[in-house]
């Protein structure tokens, strides 16, 4: 299934072969045997879920942002201030340092503070809070002190009409800060199950949803609680040929490439990252050292990405085993365009290239 | 504190009649159409134009409600969102400046007397002479350990110099269970709740017994058993973070509140803005302190804002504020008793503006002499010192004498020099304790750069200080 969205980007909507891959190490809170409900969700259904099941399970948990009392303007929140109540879901007034700044006191006192940044363009304005304050706070005490049940969600990325300030990916600026955690989830069972977790998890989180997948992502999620491990990225598509890692939306891109690729007789290998730091550098290690190639794609521009990161440590522990260079398909170095966004990003096609100049080489 | 309580409780009561009042009285009183006394269209009065074009841009509802209200006939009002504003046919703005500057809450006067006619709390002889005892530790220990940065035995050092009133009387305000944010210049507060000397020596030499494990400059204490969160450099990023630990103690019932600081400077960072505005919207038991002593680094409060000070900042955000004298530790202790009962009772912040003055350099990498003259620091130093007025007063009660200020200073001095010496020579906190505590547990990156650092040690170990235990 091709599905066009927007200004005639063409999206890949082919979840069936990535979203009904096993999850792999799927924990779950409830300990039933028998097989688990699933119903057919969207991804902001499923996020929604997830913070609905945070909220119920945990009375410390808050979740609060701009917009988030009537549901939010993506909808990831609907419901949850009718159930819960205004003040542990309510809105906030229109400043990111000081929902971010908030949101570290909140969790300093033990609670799971779940904050929403609109737009991952707009989180900007709490980097501060983000870099010198949630990801040095257990450090710089000396362990008195943590916001580890900092959550701080938020969409991200390419639309189709978001022009500079509705779709930027910056999830690199983030995986040069040691002490908080990078997680983007490619699916709606991996949303639900990968929220849960960040929110869980004794450490700041920063989690990037892909927001054109909202809607347009459809797959069967388990109803009850659970809970995806982070650090550890998957193998969703097996192969011999080359390895491509990636993350997010751009993953289905990717898995088209890998079909196109396919019928031209090379065998692809795609790895969902899914946590970015610390990442699950062994999955990758393994893939390449099998596949003896490397091709990494993010929509971020290429200079200073996290594929850039990829890319060196993939050099540094597979140098012998590569037998190509390293390619890297990505956002094009410059501010995110409107008009010009099919020629800025990351396509099926340029993949496809990439993937084909990488396996002659 | 009895009156306080009946005049801040008061306050609220009074605004809902007011609102109430303004509702009952709005409804219905619609301003009749405007007709021209000789029926024909002309140009209407010019109160009434300003109105009508006003009313043009309504619609439906919103048009019915215009209305006079009662208590003055010439003014209307209508709903907005955010409620009921009353028009006028005035085109006036709203000055910058009131006529008079916001006075400045003040007890002692500068030699230590009780000025007539001041209320304040009224201090136990047990209470006085342990604040006033505070001081004088607070201020020993400022001394020497600024000496031993200037001999090179300190990387870096951060006097509380002329601040010794906010910090102390600030302290013994408030509850052990209040929760502080700190800037950097409250060492005071942490000194009150029983920080040792021996903790604060070990916390600025990096030693294997601070807190905070060698990681940070000195001065950034923490107390996680004295409810005082960690200092962090950059200015002002504990004040949106006061907001949620505010809003937890809120949501746990907690008879607590959460105290944040800043200096003159830090007001003008967005997290400033961002504290006040969360603060008052959640209504977040927060007290927020501004020790504003003239100087950020070098620059004058007159090149950091072009308000009346601090004070008058609260009134711009729905924050009840107050000016206290810095310098006066029987001010600071009765406003900020007062302050924090507000937050405690009516569970909403209230700001603080403490006038003080920077007595000391910034720190130990900072010459003030290069941008204020000694003349002006010498005379804060002679004629405002809070520890002179407030011993002043203490003595006057007959609660202290010079034998017992000598005997104390001669103590104090001993036990700061000891705690240097002992500091100096304390083992630092081993080579695990780099990698450690960035998460909760350490992730595979960081027990590889573990591994990959202790073999380059093996193999240089010239190259790496000798007193971190491997």
């Amino acid at each position: 299934m091709a599905c066009t969205t927007g200004r005639g980007i063409t999206r890949i909507g082919n979840f069936s072969r990535i979203w009904s891959s096993p999850c792999r190490g799927l924990q779950t809170a409830v300990h039933d045997q028998s097989p688990p409900q699933t119903k057919s969700v969207n991804l902001f259904s499923a996020v929604n879920q997830a913070l609905h099941i945070a909220l119920d399970t945990d009375p410390r948990a808050y979740v609060f942002g701009e917009d988030v009392g009537f549901g939010g303007v993506f909808r990831c929140t609907t419901g949850l201030a009718d159930q819960f109540g205004k003040r542990r879901v309510f809105n906030t007034p229109l400043c990111e340092q000081g929902i971010v700044g908030f949101a570290i006191g909140l969790a300093a006192m033990g609670n799971r503070a779940i904050a929403e940044i609109q737009f991952a363009d707009y989180i900007f304005p709490a980097f501060d809070q983000i870099v010198n304050e949630a990801a040095k706070f257990r450090y710089r005490s000396g362990n008195q002190f943590n916001c580890g049940g900092l959550t701080i969600r938020t969409p991200y990325g390419a639309v189709g009409h978001g022009g500079h300030y509705h779709s930027q990916s910056p999830e690199a600026f983030f995986c040069h800060v040691p002490g908080i955690k990078v997680v983007i989830p490619r699916s709606p069972r991996q949303a639900k199950g990968l929220l849960l977790s960040s929110i869980r998890d004794p450490n700041p989180v920063v989690f990037l949803e892909p927001k054109w997948l909202y809607r347009l992502a459809v797959e069967e999620v388990p109803e009850q609680d659970y809970m995806l491990p982070l650090s550890e990225a998957e193998v969703i598509r097996e192969g011999s040929d080359i390895t491509l890692v990636g993350w997010g939306a751009q993953l289905s891109v990717m898995e088209q490439a890998c079909m196109d690729a396919e019928k031209e007789g090379i065998s692809c290998e795609l790895v969902d990252l899914k946590t970015l730091i610390p990442w699950d550098k062994e999955t990758v290690e393994a893939s390449v050292n099998k596949t003896g190639r490397l091709l990494v794609s993010h929509e971020a521009p290429v200079t200073g990405g996290f594929g850039a990161e990829i890319s060196a440590s993939v050099v540094e522990r597979c140098f012998t085993r590569l037998e190509a260079p390293v390619a890297r398909v990505c956002g094009l170095d410059t501010p995110f365009p409107l008009v010009f966004e099919p020629f800025y990003m990351p396509t099926k096609n340029k993949i496809l290239d990439a993937i084909k100049s990488t396996v002659k080489y | 504190m009895g009156s306080w309580f009946a005049r801040s409780r008061s306050i609220p009561y009074l605004l809902k009649r007011n609102i109430s009042f303004l509702h009952a009285n709005s409804s219905c009183k619609t301003l009749p159409p405007y007709k021209s006394p000789h029926g024909f269209r002309e140009r209407p009065p010019a109160s009434i134009l300003s109105f009508r074009r006003l009313e043009s841009a309504m619609v439906g509802k919103q048009a019915q409600a215009v209305a006079y209200t009662d208590d003055d006939g010439e003014s209307q009002s209508i709903e907005f969102p955010g409620g009921r504003v009353g028009f006028t046919t005035q085109m006036e703005f709203i000055s910058e400046a009131t006529d008079k500057r916001v006075p400045c809450y003040r007890v002692l006067d500068d030699d230590g007397f009780p000025i007539a006619g001041t209320r304040f709390d009224q201090l136990d002889e047990e209470t006085a002479v342990r604040m006033y005892k505070s001081m004088v530790s607070l201020q020993i220990m400022d001394t020497i350990f600024y000496e031993a940065q200037r001999q090179g035995r300190l990387s870096f050092y951060l006097t509380s110099t002329g601040e010794e009133a906010i910090n102390i009387a600030t302290a013994a305000a408030l509850s052990p269970d209040d929760i502080i944010l700190p800037q950097y210049r409250e060492p005071g507060i942490l000194l009150w709740r029983g920080f040792s000397i021996e903790e604060f020596a070990s916390q600025c030499f990096g030693t294997k017994d601070g807190h905070g494990k060698g990681r940070q400059m000195p001065i950034h204490y923490g107390s996680k058993d004295l409810n005082f969160i960690t200092v962090s450099s950059p200015i002002a990023t504990q004040l949106p973070q006061a907001a949620g630990v505010a809003y937890s103690l809120k949501m746990d019932g907690k008879e607590a509140c959460a105290v944040a600081f800043t200096g003159d400077g830090g007001t003008s960072e967005g997290d400033f803005h961002a504290a006040m505005n969360f603060a008052a919207v959640m209504e977040a038991p927060v007290l927020f302190i501004c020790r504003n002593n003239g100087w950020a680094i070098s620059t004058p409060v007159s090149e950091q804002f072009r308000s009346d000070g601090v004070v008058v900042k609260g009134q711009a955000y729905g924050i009840r504020s107050i000016r206290v004298d810095g310098n006066d530790a029987l001010a600071v202790y009765s406003a900020i008793r007062a302050a924090r009962m507000m937050v405690v009772r009516e569970q909403k912040p209230v700001l603080v503006e403490a006038l003080t003055y920077r007595v000391g350099h910034h720190s130990t990498s900072d010459d003030s002499t290069k941008y204020r003259s000694v003349k002006e620091i010498e005379q804060w130093k002679r004629s405002r010192n809070p520890m002179t007025r407030f011993r002043n007063w203490v003595q006057a009660n007959g609660w202290w004498s010079d034998q017992e200020e000598a005997e104390l200073r001669g103590t104090l001095r001993n036990q700061v020099l000891k705690a240097i010496q002992v500091a100096e020579k304390a083992e630092k906190p081993c080579l695990g304790d780099l990698f450690s505590d960035v998460y909760d547990k350490l992730p595979s990156n960081l027990q590889q750069q573990e591994k990959s650092l202790r073999q380059t040690i093996t193999r240089h170990k010239q190259d790496f200080p000798p007193d971190v235990p491997l």
